[in-house]
């Protein structure tokens, strides 16, 4: 009688069959148990079982990184979202927006996205401030240094890809803007240094037609194909990219000592 | 079967090193224990398509670098398949009617947004000049009243000529190929460009005498 008193709901929920099969090691009640737990789960698995006390004292790290991982997430669900909605051809796409902000349940979901892309350019850079600042790009951390500056250049190309697909005056021209700058590039770009020696005999290999910027465009103008390109790239491509190096980023800040702290 | 024998005299190769190293007497007991051994490590000696350790690894080169190669190539193809066969922009080449539907001393806009060219009609010749601005690609506009094109992106003016004088354009608007086609109509061709600073504007090529 008194055994059947003591086990109220929760702990019959944590004996049931159903617990026990998704998390392994029933409730945690000691050190050990608990320890299993995050262990066994894959979503758990990937924060460390013991942290440091300096590791959650906020005024070191600013719990920079975190926000932009957290920004990362707010923007992949809200992006997945408006995919639902825009469709990335010239005939569609501005009118699109604007039904996302006029039209469409909770038409803050756009702004939601693009401020949280706002953001997540800050707190990236603040994040690597702050890791500058505190010299945690020192040893054992310079791999992971380098993978976070590549993942700062793909957050900036995720925000230069998202401008165009508004398609109005400002995203046409910014981009027609940004990616002239690709015609510069050393070999690449068909008005860059180098791109002269790449010929033979009157046959330009880096050309209009074949450099890096009509690569990037699909076309000679940003038009109908450069639309689709940043569209793919944007919204599956750099996303795919920086998921990978998100994963190693995490990874190696265990692997090389955990997270830095005050020495 | 080829396979079979090479297979076998691989394992006699490998039994002897297994061995005494180098003994032409008959083999030993202990030798034809090691032997038995040796075999059986290669993976049980004459079993099925006897591949041998030897001959496995030299089909897995093979197979490695088979595999290497098509990756390449899939890499090149990857490459390839972002440069598109056909664009669906308008042509390159094209005809802007007859020299009389211009006005002496006018810059026609009407070919600006479909080809992006201005055809400006001078007292003694034709040009067509880019529309696209030559500090970062943006698309000027004509300002008829100050005679000027003027880039709405960073500010840079160009007089009618295209010569580049206010804002950070470093060099003027570039001109392209005017010819006379057979129907008396005026082709333009942006294939061809002519620049200024390049001294190309005095090409006959780049304008045409009406």
């Amino acid at each position: 009688m008194s055994d059947k008193k003591k086990s109220n709901i929760f702990q019959r929920l944590g004996e049931s069959q159903v617990w026990k099969s998704i998390i392994r090691s029933g409730i945690p009640r000691t050190r050990r148990q608990r320890m299993m737990s995050v262990l066994n789960s894959v979503f758990l698995h990937l924060h460390p079982v013991r942290l440091p006390r300096h590791a959650v004292k906020v005024k070191f790290t600013w719990c920079m990184g975190g926000l932009t991982f957290f920004l990362f997430l707010v923007l992949t669900i809200t992006g997945i979202l408006l995919m639902f909605y825009y469709r990335p051809t010239v005939e569609y796409a501005y009118t699109d927006m604007i039904d996302l902000g006029e039209q469409v349940p909770l038409g803050i979901m756009r702004e939601i996205h693009r401020w949280g892309a706002h953001a997540m350019v800050i707190t990236v850079w603040l994040h690597m401030f702050r890791v500058f600042m505190t010299g945690s790009y020192k040893p054992p951390r310079e791999f992971n240094w380098v993978v976070g500056v590549i993942l700062l250049t793909l957050t900036l190309l995720l925000s230069f890809t998202g401008y165009l697909l508004p398609w109005d005056q400002l995203a046409i021209w910014a981009v027609t803007v940004g990616s002239n700058m690709a015609r510069a590039t050393p070999f690449l770009g068909h008005e860059g240094p180098g791109a002269a020696l790449l010929a033979l005999g009157d046959i330009n290999f880096v050309n209009i037609g074949s450099d890096v910027k009509f690569a990037l465009l699909g076309g000679r103008f940003v038009g109908e194909a450069a639309l689709l390109r940043f569209y793919v790239l944007h919204c599956i491509g750099l996303p795919f990219i920086v998921m990978i190096l998100m994963a190693i980023h995490f990874w190696r800040i265990r692997k090389d000592g955990g997270i830095s702290g005050p020495t | 079967m080829i396979m079979n024998e090479e297979g076998k005299k691989e394992q006699t190769v490998s039994g002897n090193e297994l061995g005494q190293g180098s003994t032409p007497t008959g083999p030993t007991l202990k030798e034809k224990v090691r032997k038995k051994e040796a075999s059986a490590s290669i993976g049980k000696g004459t079993f099925e398509e006897e591949i041998s350790r030897r001959s496995f690894f030299s089909w897995l080169t093979i197979a490695w670098i088979a595999f290497s190669a098509a990756t390449v190539a899939f890499f090149a193809m990857m490459m390839r398949f972002m440069f598109p066969n056909v664009l669906f922009e308008p042509p390159q080449s094209f005809k802007v009617g007859y020299p009389k539907d211009y006005t002496v001393g006018q810059v026609d806009v009407r070919w600006k947004s479909k080809h992006g060219i201005w055809i400006i009609r001078s007292p003694e010749y034709i040009y067509a000049l880019s529309t696209i601005c030559t500090h970062l690609g943006c698309k000027p506009n004509w300002l008829e009243n100050e005679q000027k094109f003027k880039c709405p992106c960073h500010g840079s003016g160009f007089r009618k000529t295209g010569i580049n004088f206010e804002g950070p354009a470093p060099r003027p608007l570039e001109r392209f190929k005017i010819v006379l086609a057979d129907d008396g109509q005026i082709l333009v061709d942006k294939t061809k460009i002519f620049q200024y600073e390049k001294g190309q504007w005095n090409d006959p090529e780049s304008y045409l005498v009406v």
